[in-house]
């Protein structure tokens, strides 16, 4: 449970159109000083009387603390369903009921690492947040983003900044590289001698890194995009396999013992079936 | 003003009528972030059975209009884990509790009711028998008048003293007024109506059934109608029975609804997941609309919409 959770009324301070995505800038007073990298928000979508009674969970891009509760935070969103794109049609000045911050964070190495930050889709939101913290604390930071196509890819000019190297992979070639975030990660891990990947998207890519930073005997902490409905720990919907200390498997609540989580411990490709051994399977 | 809130079920009294649904607020904890849980007329814990259970593969959800289909597969950490853990942090905390209890066999709801039975700071215990029983293939407890009997006169055996049991039906039978005439016969001290509706979506893209269990539990307010009218006709055969209502209750209208069909006491389910704070909504929104129609008390507004002079 992230014990600075709270549920506030937050008014929509700017949306912009960037490629495929929207992004969107929210009040949020406090929440802004409690939330870190990986971290994320719930927010009630459809106004009053909406027909979709579930919130909707996205990560928090970047969180900006100010005094005086002027504190917000960003947000990138696809409006890809029926919630994301009643969200991205808000206009400045709407009030938003959001529920934040929500999850666990990405862990920061207390001794300097080189660290390799990589991102599917709008799964690189997080890790913008994510490397000016690490950049802060003098670590080298290598990212690669990818996407099916160049509109998809979500790599804003000051998050570049923040970034030693900016690799980019597209499905169809329209950008970077032609081919997948998993085509290029050996070569980047050996040469920049990684000590630890943070990764964010969808799980099949999750899956993939864990197989090369398993290979590669380099620490993998992933931020995981399970559906949810509640975002707080009562639906039990959101679960996910993962091996605790004594690699016993358990269904555990990606929305509050994730969505970071050692990617290590995640059983991975259990879609539609509870890994054998699992605990009360 | 002089309102009187308080409601009964069985020998149990409760401050106020509003309580969370069975497997909406985990065991408290949760919730507890986001408002004082003493405000709960009760807190309904997930149903709770003998032995740990992983619950079912993911996808275990799926929204639907004004609602969502869960398969969750009652998962949990069983009945001596919940003990020594879940029970003394709400006892703790003075949360006011109702646990829930479900079985796959008969002797399976008269071993949970033993090891309730003793345990100090439980209100009441709700028996959730829209579970498969194994000993009948797989057929629901709660859809069969014979096994629904069954399952509640074990917890009645077995569970001595006074705590109350308040039975769980599911709207998925031909005449629910029939297998609330059996559980109440069988020792049940009132009745929580209505467990989740039986229901499936099928992905169109991937074209297979978007669960992975297939079926699911339909929630929320588009099945609050089915509440409301099974509700109102297990009243009507039964005026002197307790309901536990609930069925997509989201704000004070909807829970006046249920209470003037003829419950005297509502659980909040779906609306939890919405928003975390939505029991209190509704608490704060039913006592105002109660007081402004003019009742002196909760219990002059239960069954309101059977009496016949009406205008």
């Amino acid at each position: 449970m992230n014990k600075f959770a709270a549920q506030i009324e937050s008014e929509l301070l700017s949306n912009k159109k960037v490629g495929a995505y929207h992004h969107l800038v929210l009040s949020v007073g406090d929440i802004a000083a409690h939330a870190r990298p990986g971290n994320f928000v719930a927010i009630a979508v459809g106004g009053e009387g909406s027909s979709m009674v579930l919130r909707r969970a996205f990560a928090i891009y970047r969180a900006s603390d100010r005094e005086n509760g002027l504190g917000y935070i960003e947000l990138v969103v696809a409006p890809h369903g029926k919630g994301s794109t009643w969200l991205t049609a808000q206009q400045p000045g709407a009030l938003i009921d959001l529920v934040g911050p929500l999850g666990t964070a990405f862990g920061i190495p207390t001794q300097p690492v080189r660290a390799l930050l990589v991102g599917g889709g709008y799964g690189s939101a997080p890790l913008f947040g994510l490397s000016e913290v690490l950049k802060s604390r003098g670590n080298r930071i290598d990212m690669v983003l990818g996407a099916s196509t160049a509109m998809k890819i979500y790599a804003p000019l000051e998050g570049k900044r923040s970034v030693n190297s900016l690799t980019i992979t597209t499905d169809d070639g329209s950008a970077g590289i032609a081919g997948k975030v998993s085509d290029v990660l050996r070569e980047i891990i050996d040469e920049n001698q990684i000590d630890i990947v943070y990764s964010c998207g969808p799980m099949g890519m999750l899956q993939v890194i864990t197989e090369i930073t398993q290979e590669k005997e380099v620490m993998h902490q992933c931020a995981i995009e399970e559906s949810m409905a509640c975002g707080i720990g009562i639906c039990m919907t959101c679960v996910l396999p993962i091996k605790d200390d004594s690699g016993l498997i358990r269904m555990v609540r990606s929305c509050i013992e994730g969505p970071v989580v050692d990617g290590e411990r995640v059983v991975w490709d259990s879609n539609r079936k509870i890994p054998e051994g699992t605990w009360g399977a | 003003m002089n309102f009187d809130f308080s409601t009964q079920l069985g020998s149990a009294n409760f401050a106020n009528p509003i309580f969370t649904a069975s497997g909406c607020a985990s065991s408290g904890k949760e919730l507890s972030q986001f408002f004082d849980l003493r405000e709960l007329g009760a807190l309904v814990t997930k149903s709770i059975m003998i032995k740990a259970r992983s619950g079912r593969a993911t996808p275990r959800m799926a929204e639907t209009a004004s609602g969502m289909l869960n398969s969750i597969g009652l998962q949990g950490p069983g009945i001596d884990l919940f003990l020594e853990n879940d029970i003394p942090w709400l006892q703790e905390q003075g949360v006011p509790t109702v646990v829930s209890i479900a079985g796959e066999s008969v002797e399976d709801y008269a071993v949970l009711a033993r090891k309730l039975r003793n345990v100090s700071g439980i209100k009441a215990l709700e028996v959730n028998i829209s579970c498969p029983n194994v000993e009948n293939r797989g057929m629901v407890f709660a859809c069969n008048p014979v096994t629904a009997r069954a399952a509640i006169e074990a917890v009645r055996r077995n569970i001595g003293g006074e705590l109350p049991i308040i039975a769980k039906l599911s709207p998925d039978v031909t005449d629910i007024v029939e297998i609330a005439r059996e559980v109440v016969a069988a020792g049940a001290d009132a009745l929580a109506l209505i467990n989740t509706v039986l229901g499936m979506v099928i992905d169109t893209k991937t074209m297979r059934p978007k669960l992975a269990g297939k079926t699911g539990g339909l929630s929320g307010p588009a099945i609050r109608p089915i509440a409301v009218r099974a509700i109102y006709q297990v009243h009507a055969a039964m005026p002197n029975v307790k309901i536990l209502g609930m069925g997509g209750v989201s704000n004070g209208h909807d829970a006046l609804e249920l209470v003037l069909a003829g419950a005297s006491a509502i659980s909040i389910g779906t609306a939890n997941f919405g928003n975390p704070r939505a029991t209190i909504l509704v608490k704060e929104g039913l006592e105002r609309l109660l007081i402004s129609r003019g009742f002196n008390s909760l219990q002059e507004a239960v069954g309101y919409a059977h009496r016949l002079d009406l205008p």
